[in-house]
């Protein structure tokens, strides 16, 4: 973190990911090809070459340094908003008809719906794919 | 083998607007007309909950002795569908609004409405969350198109334990959860229009066994195919197990065409839908008359123990008052509660006449209920209305006509002509021989007739033939009062 602020003060191109030296990461094993494809499925990324995975590496190695910190009887905090009131909206009609704004968004459009493929087209299997992962 | 069966419930909350946009919730309406960017998902906006929503699910928590999470929290399910826009639904996975319920329904043994059991089944929990668009499948073209109109639309789920084993229970509870909703007004719970959607989730197993493989079916339409489907599934699967096989834990699609259940496409395996708290909402916060905070906007707050005092009286507390109230029976109540308006109807018509609660029963689940259906007609679209029905009952109380004249007029009636009861009972001659010295000259006539005399004979056949405005076979009648007078 501090880290991070340091080196974006010395103006590097890209920020690197780089743990304090002085603590012992407790990193997992390295991250396996069934994770990346499983990964690869659920949110279409694509783990294009090996900088990227390294990368992915590094960054998970990074988010390890939160296992330093002592947790125990502290409760998660999803958000630093928690303590903030959750707005309630009347229950009126404020929104809406707006269906020429929206479908020129649409690259292809039929009578004012959307056009979609029939269904998800499932991602073929990691033998059957043009990825990086295959030669893992 | 023992037969598990749950039910996950999505009920379109009845609400002008949507759970997180100000877009109108409205059934058919011109695609993509009632969508916000919101909606569409467009980059940079956010959702903002409807103060609405909160209370249609706080009121049904309420209705089904669930304990209301006084915090509760909003968390993203992820997965890619067309009619999902943001790639996410916004739900409450983690701590739902409601939890902890239960739900009681009555089933009729054998079929005889005589004899109705009690039965309860646990409400795990009520969770808010998105409705998705709707996708139409063009085949034809290979293609999908996507109306968003539903997208954001706010549903309530609730989760029903695996506490039913068939489809006539599972049938039972989801129309005596439809009641309870409608009795409310959370929502209109009309399964046709799509406000009332249910997945069964199935299983089987012997006694002393644990639980078997349990398959998810979809796509069922109304409350009697949810029966079929269910029993459907749980034969499918007994019949799988005892010829060796297996049941894989799959979600199944229920094909109302051929009564079965076949298994669905693009369900490939274990969805991992990556939960993550809601990031642009904070915890909904809940509060009851002790925990009121002082100086806070009333409209921003929702008080449990307000919307307790005011919840309506359910299906079962009506029922009860009705039997009560009227000395019916319990079988009747629930026919009453079962047709729209019926209850207002019958209600209506003791109002207007004499004849009592007891009788005036039969005549709306026997004759007026039984004209309807046979008609396919709703109670509002009765041509019989209780004004008039409290007429001919009127009549038939005070004797001015039989019971099967009655009956008569009421087929008369039925023909919403425009004519009342009296109209009619003149038209037909269905009225009574009230009139003491008519009565008088035919008891005199009979015992002449006894005593040997054979002119009064002709006299009574002809006041048979009054009787039956002629169309009485004359012959035949004569035959007929010589026979009765010798006995």
């Amino acid at each position: 973190m501090l880290n991070c602020y340091l080196k974006g003060q010395q103006e590097h191109e890209r920020p690197e990911f780089i743990p304090y030296a002085h603590l012992r990461i407790r990193t997992k094993q390295k991250v396996t090809v069934e994770v990346l494809d499983h990964l690869e499925h659920l949110a279409l990324v694509d783990f294009r070459d090996s900088e990227g995975v390294e990368r992915l590496q590094k960054a998970i190695q990074f988010a390890d340094q939160l296992h330093e910190v002592n947790t125990d009887g502290v409760e998660p905090m999803d958000s630093v908003l928690e303590d903030r009131c959750l707005y309630l909206r009347e229950d009126d009609v404020t929104e809406g008809n707006c269906t020429e704004e929206l479908l020129k968004n649409a690259r292809e459009k039929v009578e004012e719906y959307f056009v979609a493929p029939p269904g998800n087209i499932p991602l073929p299997k990691l033998e059957e794919r043009e990825t990086f992962l295959k030669g893992s | 083998p023992y037969k598990v069966v749950g039910l996950e419930i999505h009920a379109q909350i009845s609400s002008n607007s949507k759970l997180f946009s100000g877009s109108q919730v409205q059934f058919a309406a011109p695609p993509n007309s009632l969508v916000s960017f919101f909606d569409a998902s467009l980059p940079g906006t956010l959702p903002v909950l409807n103060r609405r929503c909160v209370e249609a699910a706080v009121m049904t928590g309420l209705a089904l002795n669930c304990s209301i999470n006084k915090k509760s929290l909003f968390d993203r399910k992820h997965y890619f569908y067309a009619d999902l826009p943001a790639g996410y639904q916004i739900t409450q996975q983690r701590v739902p609004i409601a939890v902890n319920g239960s739900l009681s329904y009555s089933l009729c043994i054998d079929n005889k409405m005589s004899q109705m059991v009690t039965k309860t089944v646990r409400i795990k929990q009520i969770q808010l969350e998105q409705d998705s668009g709707k996708s139409l499948h063009d085949d034809v073209r290979s293609q999908t198109l996507v109306d968003l109109n539903r997208a954001g639309v706010g549903l309530m789920e609730v989760v029903m334990e695996p506490d039913m084993c068939c489809g006539e229970e599972a049938a039972a509870a989801v129309r005596e959860l439809q009641l309870i909703l409608q009795t409310l007004g959370s929502s209109q719970a009309v399964m046709a229009e799509g406000q009332l959607r249910v997945d069964a989730n199935v299983s089987v197993h012997h006694p002393g066994e644990p639980y078997g493989v349990r398959t998810e079916v979809k796509n069922i339409n109304s409350i009697r195919f949810l029966a079929k489907a269910v029993d459907y599934e749980i034969e499918r699967q007994i019949e799988e197990l005892e010829s060796g096989g297996t049941i894989l834990n799959e979600t199944r699609a229920f094909d109302s065409k051929l009564g079965c259940t076949v298994p669905m496409r693009d369900k490939e395996g274990k969805q991992d839908y990556r939960f993550m708290p809601e990031p642009n909402l904070p915890p909904l916060i809940l509060y009851n008359a002790r925990s009121l905070p002082a100086n806070m906007n009333h409209q921003q707050v929702v008080n449990i123990d307000w919307i307790h005092e005011r919840l309506p009286d359910l299906p079962s507390v009506k029922r009860a008052k009705l039997v009560e109230q009227y000395g019916i029976l319990p079988e009747h109540s629930f026919t009453l509660l079962n047709e729209a308006g019926l209850t207002e109807f019958f209600e209506d018509v003791i109002k207007q006449t004499q004849m009592k609660p007891k009788k005036v029963i039969g005549w709306i689940l026997n004759d007026l209920l039984s004209y309807l259906k046979q008609h396919s007609l709703t109670v509002k679209e009765s041509p019989v209305s209780s004004f008039l029905l409290a007429d001919l009952l009127n009549r038939l109380e005070k004797k001015e006509i039989s019971s099967t004249a009655a009956k008569q007029v009421f087929a008369e009636l039925w023909k919403g002509e425009g004519k009342t009861p009296l109209e009619i009972v003149k038209e037909k001659k269905l009225q009574l021989i009230q009139d003491q010295e008519d009565l008088e000259r035919i008891c005199q006539a009979v015992m002449a007739i006894k005593s040997g005399n054979r002119k009064v004979l002709n006299k009574l056949i002809g006041l048979v033939q009054r009787e039956t405005q002629g169309r009485s076979n004359p012959v035949l009648v004569k035959q007929l009062l010589e026979k009765k007078l010798s006995e």
